[in-house]
């Protein structure tokens, strides 16, 4: 059973890889890398069950956390097109409401 | 069986990831690809029973890296077109190459003198490990030998590392953090002011 999930994981890995790779648009790249992080999380999960190491599953936690983190910095980064960090947005609106 | 086979396919999801990150002139995507090679590698790590290791390269690698080398792009972008449009191609590097076959084929010569994965003849574990793991939990009350080493062992050694990092981020911080930012909004509202 864990074997068949590992099998599905890693053939959509393969699938999410290939959108990144291929994908035309900005947006497809980053939901491919998303989904990689995800599937990552996964098999670090399913692989803590097939060896019998439950502590891996602290590690599949980190790994969800930090793709949420890298996934928000590539959109901030494409839609604003900087990184003043949040009072960038802030000021636009500021500048905006005064303006 | 099933641990060898994602080992294969990690790999190569690894070799397919290089490559493509070599051939592409996009940077972003050459970022993104780069947050996939990195929890390739991680993932990787795991298999090899390093979940210490693994913790770094996700944090590191996939968080704080992808993150900075994204910062970087969205300050040396160019203002006329967006920074995520593709580079020309301008030339052929095959003399390039030909060193880096040269070069790659004489460590993969060298990598037949290593002992192999996890061998108990390695002198990594014949000479300070054997000490480390018998005296590190009764020397330093640290359960994980790791940790031990880092922290207590080669404490001294770490405090420099961090100080090192320490003094690198507040001079990178001096020289182009804080004020610049102020005064390029200052710039910028002046001359809004200006056309008003």
């Amino acid at each position: 059973m864990l074997t068949a999930a590992t099998l599905a994981i890693l053939v959509t890995m393969a699938l999410a890889l290939v959108r990144a790779l291929a994908g035309p648009s900005t947006y497809d790249r980053i939901a491919a890398v998303n989904m990689f992080g995800t599937k990552t999380v996964l098999l670090i999960a399913v692989l803590a069950f097939l060896s019998g190491r439950t502590d891996l599953l602290d590690i599949a936690l980190v790994y969800a956390l930090i793709n949420f983190i890298g996934v928000i910095a590539a959109l901030k980064l494409v839609t604003h097109g900087n990184f003043h960090s949040a009072d960038s947005a802030v000021n636009d609106t500021d500048k905006e409401v005064t303006e | 069986m099933i641990d060898v086979l994602i080992d294969i396919t990690l790999l190569a999801f690894l070799a397919i990831t290089s490559i493509a990150i070599l051939r592409m002139t996009n940077l972003f995507a050459t970022v993104m690809l780069y947050g996939i090679f990195s929890l390739l590698s991680a993932g990787l790590f795991v298999v090899m029973d390093a979940p210490d290791v693994a913790f770094t390269e996700a944090a590191v690698g996939a968080g704080i890296s992808t993150v900075l080398m994204l910062a970087t792009l969205a300050l040396v972008k160019r203002p006329q077109r967006p920074f995520y449009e593709e580079a020309p191609r301008t030339h052929r590097a095959w003399l390039p190459l030909v060193v880096v076959v040269v070069t790659g084929s004489a460590l993969i010569y060298g990598t037949w003198d290593i002992p192999g994965f996890g061998a108990a003849d390695a002198p990594a574990q014949t000479h300070v490990a054997r000490y480390y793991i018998d005296n590190a939990m009764p020397e330093t009350g640290v359960p994980n030998v790791v940790t031990a080493v880092l922290a207590s062992y080669r404490g001294f050694d770490t405090l420099g590392e961090v100080t090192v990092i320490f003094t690198a981020a507040v001079a990178v911080l001096l020289l182009i953090g804080g004020r610049r930012s102020v005064k390029a909004d200052k710039s910028k509202t002046q001359e809004k002011q200006d056309e008003a």
